[in-house]
């Protein structure tokens, strides 16, 4: 998982191995949280729900554990050029997984809910498929990260615009089932912040992917164009058109 | 990138001080400096790094032609200060080593008082009327050395009395007092504890608002903290040359940068 020159000092190595190997494990955590958090929602599995909401205790601890490590290799060894990107990329990684954590979290949180209340027809099957790629978006960034593969992660960036647009699918449905029933109202807006969640999951992962674009040429990629039908500036159906 | 250093000091400029062209060295058959071609700032710190043997010492001493006291050195190519080749034979070395001082890896004061120490220079080179510029000199040498207010008292002792760090900041303020428009420096620090390390390394800071000031370190660190500009030097080549930020964030060479992380290259 090292580039394939190694450093003299061979423990200088093994510390960024470390490191590396603890954002990976956060990543197979939070992977592992998306799916069953979607799974949970998509069965109305109160048990797995709340199963999800106390696994992302783990996250957040290796999360810590990342960041100070960091601060350790920084403190001792000093690093530069690739070795610094390294360490910069691992911090912002290992914050953006512990916000998808998060996202996960509440999405089981509000499985809880849902599932006091009677189903909203069809639904869960479109998040489950939302959140099944964004999982395998960030899957691919990790495996990109990993290999170093700026490729594969460009690809990863790419893929977000599809699931903006799924989301804006789903905003537009949940608005349709609101006007038609209101005593959907309350279900729909937990199942339109589940959306959203998601859809910021898609974010975090973008942002991931756009660190292994960083750490193989030092450069962070410029502004992608926001899919997402929610900007702060316009209503949720003026710029749906951009 | 911005160097917020340089905003700080407020000695932005970019005036080429000495200006290197071809440069090619031999001690016999061995050639060790390859073609080297650089500009080298007025008011910056510039670090030479390399592993050992790489020649960024040789091409230190080409700048002042210390070289020249080197019976097997050969030096060819040109090297301009301010415009003017320094390796006309119309040039008086020991005029031009009063241009550009040099300051050594080991302090090396010489076996007499701190203050004759620094009165030599300006002695030999006729910088003084009488004994009251003479001490004015000496003054504000020590000063510009930032050791005056620990030897003021005691002028009269022998250089050799200091300490490792105070007599490498006096050998500093003898290489200023001949009023230097370039300041060599090779190894200054390897001597010294780290509080006499930070020491020299402020003082460097501060002469950069004066003269230009090129290093030879061993320690990147110290090269990332004190120098605007850094080279590397590598089997006598000068593979890379740039803004210091630049060169620790993002170098443009292979080599460069197996160097400065510490791998091997």
């Amino acid at each position: 998982m090292q580039d394939d020159r190694r450093h003299i000092a061979s423990a200088f190595d093994r510390d960024l191995e470390a490191i590396q190997a603890l954002i990976m494990k956060m990543g197979g955590l939070v992977e592992a949280s998306i799916t069953e958090a979607a799974k949970a929602l998509a069965t109305r599995d109160e048990e797995l729900a709340e199963e999800v909401r106390l696994n992302d205790k783990a996250i957040d601890e290796l999360e810590e554990r990342v960041n100070e490590e960091a601060a350790r290799v920084i403190a001792l060894r000093a690093p530069t050029a690739v070795d610094l990107r390294v360490i910069l990329s691992v911090m912002k990684m290992s914050s953006a997984l512990e916000r998808i954590g998060d996202l996960s979290k509440n999405m089981a949180k509000r499985t809880g809910v849902l599932v006091q209340m009677p189903q909203i027809n069809g639904s869960t099957t479109a998040l489950k498929r939302m959140a099944r790629e964004v999982e395998a978006m960030l899957k691919d960034a990790l495996d990109a990260y990993i290999q170093r593969d700026a490729e594969l992660a460009q690809d990863v960036i790419d893929r977000d615009g599809d699931v903006d647009q799924m989301y804006n699918a789903l905003f537009r449905e949940f608005l349709t089932f609101m006007m038609e029933d209101p005593r959907n109202i309350t279900a729909c807006m937990h199942l339109h912040f589940i959306a959203k969640n998601i859809e910021r999951m898609g974010d975090h992962v973008t942002a991931i992917a756009e660190q292994v674009i960083f750490l193989r040429s030092g450069e962070v990629p410029g502004d992608r164009v926001k899919h997402d039908l929610i900007t702060p500036d316009a209503g949720p159906e003026g710029s749906g058109g951009d | 990138m911005n160097d917020m250093r340089v905003i700080e000091r407020d000695v932005d400029v970019t005036e080429t001080k000495i200006s290197a062209r071809g440069v090619q060295v031999y001690y016999a058959d061995n050639h060790a400096i390859k073609d080297v071609n650089v500009d080298i700032e007025d008011k910056t710190v510039t670090a030479f790094i390399g592993p050992s043997g790489c020649g960024k010492s040789t091409f230190l001493r080409c700048l002042n032609r210390m070289n020249d006291t080197i019976d097997i050195c050969r030096v060819e190519g040109e090297i301009r200060l301010d415009g003017e080749d320094i390796y006309d034979p119309a040039v008086d070395p020991v005029q031009l080593r009063a241009k550009v001082g040099m300051v050594f890896q080991k302090p090396n004061p010489f076996p007499k008082s701190i203050y004759d120490n620094i009165a030599y220079g300006p002695r030999i080179h006729g910088l003084a009327r009488n004994r009251a510029e003479l001490d004015e000199i000496v003054e504000r040498s020590l000063r510009r050395g930032a050791i005056w207010d620990e030897v003021k008292d005691r002028l009269d002792a022998p250089g050799t009395s200091l300490s490792g760090g105070q007599q490498q900041r006096l050998c500093i303020a003898r290489a200023v007092a001949t009023e230097p428009e370039v300041l060599l420096m090779d190894e200054p620090c390897s001597a010294l504890d780290p509080i006499a390390t930070s020491q020299v390394e402020e003082l460097i800071d501060e002469l950069r608002a004066n003269y230009s000031v090129v290093i030879v370190t061993h320690s990147m660190q110290q090269a990332a903290r004190v120098s605007q500009k850094t080279a590397f030097f590598h089997l006598g080549n000068l593979v890379e040359y740039g803004e210091t930020g630049k060169i620790f964030t993002k170098p443009e060479d292979s080599r460069t940068e197996s160097y400065i992380t510490g791998r091997i290259g």
